[in-house]
């Protein structure tokens, strides 16, 4: 199939930035969104043209490294997959995409569709930890965790941190990811030590990182490509509201 | 690239005034709010009286002038619920509206209603009408000439007062689309609150928007039901009234 | 030079103790005044500088990615092993380090793996203090499964992200120590030299990613966890990213590589499917234990799967491997579907693939029972190729995954230059010949969490100090020929681009150094490679410039080192005259088609010497003694 691409294109973090559009020939079914961007870069770099600069590591879906916005939607339109993941049998001959990096003042752009998410990075520093040194751990089963906990957790913890939620949410909130980390160690016995810092060191680093404030779209929700669900965006609420409670 | 560098990274000990942080406003947002749809189902069950008749209608308006300081304080403290409302309701549209940076060409959201993306403009047009509803209604300043009716048993009449201001098309008509606004509003508002406050029943997951639904059109119905009555002439003014 | 395991001695068992007693140890107070780098922050890496710091050293920490927490160590599925022997079902110490021996095709050393065993049961202990949602049993306990043909249940695990949750514990130990100020972390950056004074590691040379500029940085000691050379053969499992690039430039310092042909090959993964094809996908090994491996019995059949009768196909692992079946190992179930592909039996549209057919599981146990335990891995085989495994067999063949071989290192993980450590998979030491299912995740961890931070200390208590910083000569010079380097992937200004010669040397690599060798293919790679080589350097294309972020020059110089690097593999496996574990020589094999290991001839180690691009290294060898497991032959049938 032949596509038609509007790709945006931005030499630095100084550059303004613009769309270009480009011509994908040749493109088959089975390829996956990143190997057709390759044929494409390929074709460019025979032109003469600079390749299209993207972020892609794994290409398994689960490094969080791939990070398009396609036709508007982060990971383009299918549910629970990232861009990685998402093959060309989901378009049609003749088609226009619209390829954009994630948007947020939080997360600037670094080189065309890459952007610096740097400040996911600092919300984890800011209290994204259980505080235990090597070694000084007791026995693996010595704190039983019921299966429903340890359940919860685990849907929490599947987060790829690839920020796909701030680049779908109309606001640019970041809680979707913040309130997984929190809900995580919250439902674990491990993390109740630290269980009220950490929550306010993480949202008070989350605000300081410029997102946006949640206003409940569920845009996150629906992008996630690990169908992380916003009960944890409640969650963490709760947790809030119980260190403010314990003065802590 | 050094990502240590770059910001400061807070320690989890950090003294952040509550108001200032993302959270607490949002728990501020729900609170407040949560105040309001109190007093807009207290309100309403008072209004409805007027379907029972003049007698109970004045006699529940005169209980609650009786009221004295406590109606003074529940007064104050609505008022101060709603600045503070507004106050953050406009302080994080402009910062969720900042959030973004540069804008997408193409964005195509997938979850978001209209009501929610509309909340700042719903919550506006609600604050224009309350101004308008007092000036109307508590302060009379929009026809004064019906401040000072009185019924037989000498007390204010706010039984007419109601049925001679909504025979006005104008101020019927305003009042139905401000519930329009109000009910857009509640629509989104419900289940916001639910999320926020972290109340959300696991079984009712994803019902919660049509809860805040079928709330918004009942609450809807029910305020409409008394200008739409009295025009069509179901409550009408007691014989012998003006 | 000798080679110098430094394995302490005494029985096994007491080994490990014996030389923690015996290591010196660095005061608290003086801790502080130590440094050092670690390149690469997956497992191992991550887990060393979070440890690391937490004793008080001072960690430069340098990553690729945009964060440590996308390391590739989060790709992997299915578990970890440990000897913690809480299903009561027999396991120990001692089996796990017999079972990693023995799978290695006794080709590790044997102290390093016995350590390995002894440790693995703090790692759970430390992963789940660290809040690791580790799979539970209704009463709270830990869950475990048996994985890769283990005869008891001691793989921990995650759902089907165990890598990527023990990855994101590390990342956040290291992310306490970051915030703590004992972790400077450099991600974007890449190491592009190491440099050498006075026959010490002294730091590494490195480029921004984002802004271009080379930099140096120096250290008490360096210490590299980069991961394995998989993409060597272009498509691997690996990430993109996956490079050789830090490891070999320690090679052409003077570290010794080790072992660079045993190479595991993962018999389940999606095959290619065209020309584009940028990577592969590894399809998690439990799908074996439900799912029936077949090709037709005819040539070219053509036919749709589920028309093909049951008489008809040919289920050739049980056939082959009646006690074991579809879950004989690794390398065996590898080298059966090459077999039955070169046949011509293979299937799918092009021909390179096996049947993987859960038709009689689901007829057994029903779909919604194989839902419930593959529903994820069948959703991610549907969204790739389209097809729907419920109702047609999955097409599988196996695909390069992990690199057994590495940097020469001894008992302390230190490689052949002094104060160079090097950590996890980008060391040979403990898989020998073929690596288990669930033990890469353990060695990763036992080298970042509880080794390497005692042999570290004892490192700086003997060697001191650095008295090199960077402001000396070498830094410059380093920096100078790193520099130059880089000009010269943009000058050429050829017609190819690296993308197109690393397909080529993959191609080479995977046709004459894959699943199957023998001399007469090894010895035309060797003249292959030098060639590919050579027009690489005159016919290269690469756009743009040095001084921003540059991924056609990042590429460009990986694959520059992979061209050099793919011929020690070459040589190696072409001195290895013997079948042994993941390296299969043709011409060393039963009567039956088994591999046949030469113990009396290569029970050792070989240790690589660069001599110069293009030219035969030095072969060192460090004998393997086996003390304490009886050498035996595999047998699966």
């Amino acid at each position: 199939m032949n596509l038609t691409l509007y790709v945006w294109r931005q030499k630095d973090a100084n550059d303004k930035g613009r769309m270009e559009k480009y011509a994908a020939k040749d493109i088959n079914e089975h390829m996956s969104f990143l190997e057709m961007l390759d044929v494409v870069n390929e074709d460019l770099a025979q032109q003469g043209i600079e390749p299209i600069a993207f972020d892609h590591d794994c290409r398994e879906g689960i490094c969080g490294t791939c990070s398009l916005v396609v036709n508007g939607r982060p990971h383009g339109h299918e549910t629970g997959t990232t861009v990685c993941q998402l093959h060309m049998r989901h378009f049609k001959d003749g088609d226009s995409i619209y390829i954009e990096p994630w948007r947020a003042k939080a997360f600037p752009v670094v080189r065309d569709l890459i952007v610096d998410r740097s400040a996911f990075d600092r919300i984890m520093q800011a209290g994204g930890f259980v505080s235990v040194n090597t070694g000084s751990a007791q026995d693996a089963n010595s704190i039983p965790i019921s299966k429903e906990a340890a359940d919860t957790a685990m849907d929490a913890a599947a987060c790829i941190g690839c920020g796909a939620c701030v680049a779908a949410c109309p606001n640019a909130s970041a809680m979707l990811f913040v309130s997984a980390k929190i809900s995580q160690l919250a439902s674990l016995p491990q993390g109740q030590a630290e269980r009220e810092r950490r929550a306010r060191g993480m949202i008070a680093q989350m605000d300081a990182e410029g997102f946006g404030n949640c206003t409940n779209f569920y845009e996150c929700e629906a992008a996630c490509p690990k169908e992380i669900p916003v009960k944890f965006i409640a969650k963490m609420n709760r947790e809030y509201m119980r260190a403010l409670a314990k003065g802590k | 690239m050094n990502a240590t560098a770059a910001k400061k990274v807070y320690s989890g000990d950090a003294s952040v005034p509550l108001a200032n942080i993302s959270i607490g406003m949002k728990v501020v947002m729900a609170v407040t709010g949560a105040s309001f749809i109190l007093f807009i189902i207290g309100h309403l069950m008072g209004n409805m009286q007027i379907f029972i008749g003049q007698e109970q209608f004045n006699a529940y308006a005169a209980f609650l002038q009786g009221l004295g300081e406590l109606l003074w304080i529940e007064r104050v403290l609505i008022f101060t619920f709603f600045a503070i409302h507004i106050f953050y309701g406009i302080k994080l549209y402009f910062e969720n509206s900042g959030a973004r940076g540069v804008s997408y060409k193409k964005f195509n959201p997938s979850q978001t209603t209209y009501t929610a993306r509309t909340m700042i403009w719903s919550g506006l047009a609600l604050l224009a009408f309350v101004v308008f509803h007092i000036a109307h209604f508590t302060a009379h300043v929009v026809y004064p000439e019906y401040a000072h009716l009185e019924d037989a048993l000498g007390r204010h009449d706010a039984y007419t007062m109601v049925v001679v201001g909504f025979q006005h098309a104008w101020v019927s008509i305003l009042y139905i689309i401000s519930m329009g606004f109000l009910a857009f509003h509640l629509s989104h508002a419900l289940p916001s609150l639910f999320q926020t406050i972290g109340l959300i029943h696991p079984n009712l997951r994803n019902k919660e928007r049509v809860i805040g639904r079928l709330f918004a059109l009942i609450i809807f119905l029910g305020y409409v039901s008394i200008p739409v009555a009295i025009m069509a002439g179901i409550v009408r003014l007691p014989k012998g009234g003006m | 030079m000798t080679l110098e395991s430094k394995v302490p001695s005494g029985p096994i068992a007491d080994k490990w103790d014996n030389h923690r007693f015996q290591m010196k140890l660095v005061n608290p107070a003086n801790k502080r005044k130590y440094s050092a780098i670690i390149v690469g922050t997956g497992l191992a890496g991550a887990s060393a500088a979070a440890s690391m710091a937490e004793l008080g050293y001072n960690v430069k920490a340098f990553c690729y990615q945009d964060t440590p927490r996308r390391a590739h160590s989060i790709a992997a599925q299915g578990g970890i092993n440990a000897a913690k022997n809480y299903q009561n079902d027999g396991d120990s110490i001692y089996r796990l380090f017999y079972d990693t021996v023995k799978g290695g095709d006794f080709r590790s050393r044997e102290a390093n793996v016995y350590r390995l065993a002894q440790v693995s049961t703090a790692i759970i202990d430390q992963c789940v203090a660290q809040g690791v949602p580790f799979a539970r049993e209704y009463g709270g306990t830990l869950a475990n499964r048996s994985f890769g043909g283990a005869q008891v249940s001691r793989t921990f695990y995650a759902r089907g992200q165990t890598g990527q949750q023990l990855l994101l514990g590390a990342y956040s130990a290291l992310c306490r120590q970051i915030a703590a100020g004992k972790v400077a972390m450099y991600p974007r950056t890449e190491m592009l030299d190491l440099v050498v004074v006075d026959n010490r590691a002294r730091g590494i040379v490195v480029r921004d990613m984002v802004t271009g500029e080379i930099s140096s940085h120096s250290a008490d000691a360096v210490i590299l966890a980069t991961g394995g050379y998989g993409n060597v053969f272009y498509l691997s499992t690996n990430a993109k990213g996956c490079n050789v690039t830090a490891a070999y430039r320690a090679y052409k310092k003077g570290a010794f590589f080790a072992n660079p042909c045993f190479t595991q090959i993962h018999p389940t993964c999606i095959p290619q499917s065209g020309d584009y094809q940028s990577k592969l996908t590894l399809m998690s090994e439990s799908l074996r234990n439900d799912g029936r491996i077949w090709v037709p019995k005819k040539k070219d059949d053509n036919r749709h799967p589920n028309d093909i009768p049951e008489e008809e196909r040919d289920y050739y692992l049980e056939r082959k491997y009646p006690s074991f079946g579809n879950l004989a190992p690794r390398d065996i179930s590898s080298r059966s579907a090459k077999e039955v592909v070169d046949e011509g039996r293979g299937i799918g549209p092009t021909g390179v693939g096996v049947y993987l057919d859960f038709r009689d599981a689901i007829n057994r146990l029903g779909k919604d029972a194989i839902r419930d335990r593959y529903g994820n891995l069948f959703q991610m085989y549907e969204r790739i190729t389209g097809e729907d495994p419920y109702e047609v067999p999955m097409r599988i063949y196996p695909a390069s995954h992990y690199t057994m071989g590495g940097l020469w290192v001894d008992y302390n993980l230190e490689s052949t230059i002094p104060g160079l450590f090097v950590l996890g998979e980008a060391n040979f030491s403990d898989h020998g010949a073929n690596r288990l299912g669930a033990s890469a995740l353990m060695q990763g961890l036992a080298d970042g969490y509880f080794v390497i931070p005692y042999t570290i200390g004892d490192y700086f208590a003997r060697a001191g100090n650095s008295d090199v910083d960077a402001s000396h000569k070498e830094f410059a010079n380093v920096e100078k020929e790193v520099e130059e380097r880089t000009r010269k992937y943009l000058s050429i200004n050829g017609k190819r681009t690296p993308d197109s010669f690393h397909r080529e040397l993959g191609k080479i690599m995977w046709e004459h150094c894959g699943m199957n060798r023998n001399e007469q293919g090894l010895k035309k790679a060797l003249e292959k490679i030098p060639a590919l080589r050579e027009e690489f350097w005159e016919n290269l294309l690469v756009l743009g410039n040095d001084k921003n972020l540059n991924q056609t020059l990042e590429l460009a110089g990986r694959v520059a080192d992979f061209l050099e690097f793919a011929e020690i593999m070459i040589y190696d496996a072409l001195t290895r005259e013997e079948s042994c574990g993941a390296h299969f020589r043709e011409e060393y094999q039963t009567e039956e088609g088994e591999a046949k290991r030469d113990d009396e001839n290569f029970s050792f180690v070989s240790a690589w010497e660069f001599t110069g691009v293009g030219k035969k290294p030095n072969l060192h060898k460090e004998s393997l003694e086996f003390e304490n497991v009886q050498l035996a032959t595999r047998s699966y049938k």
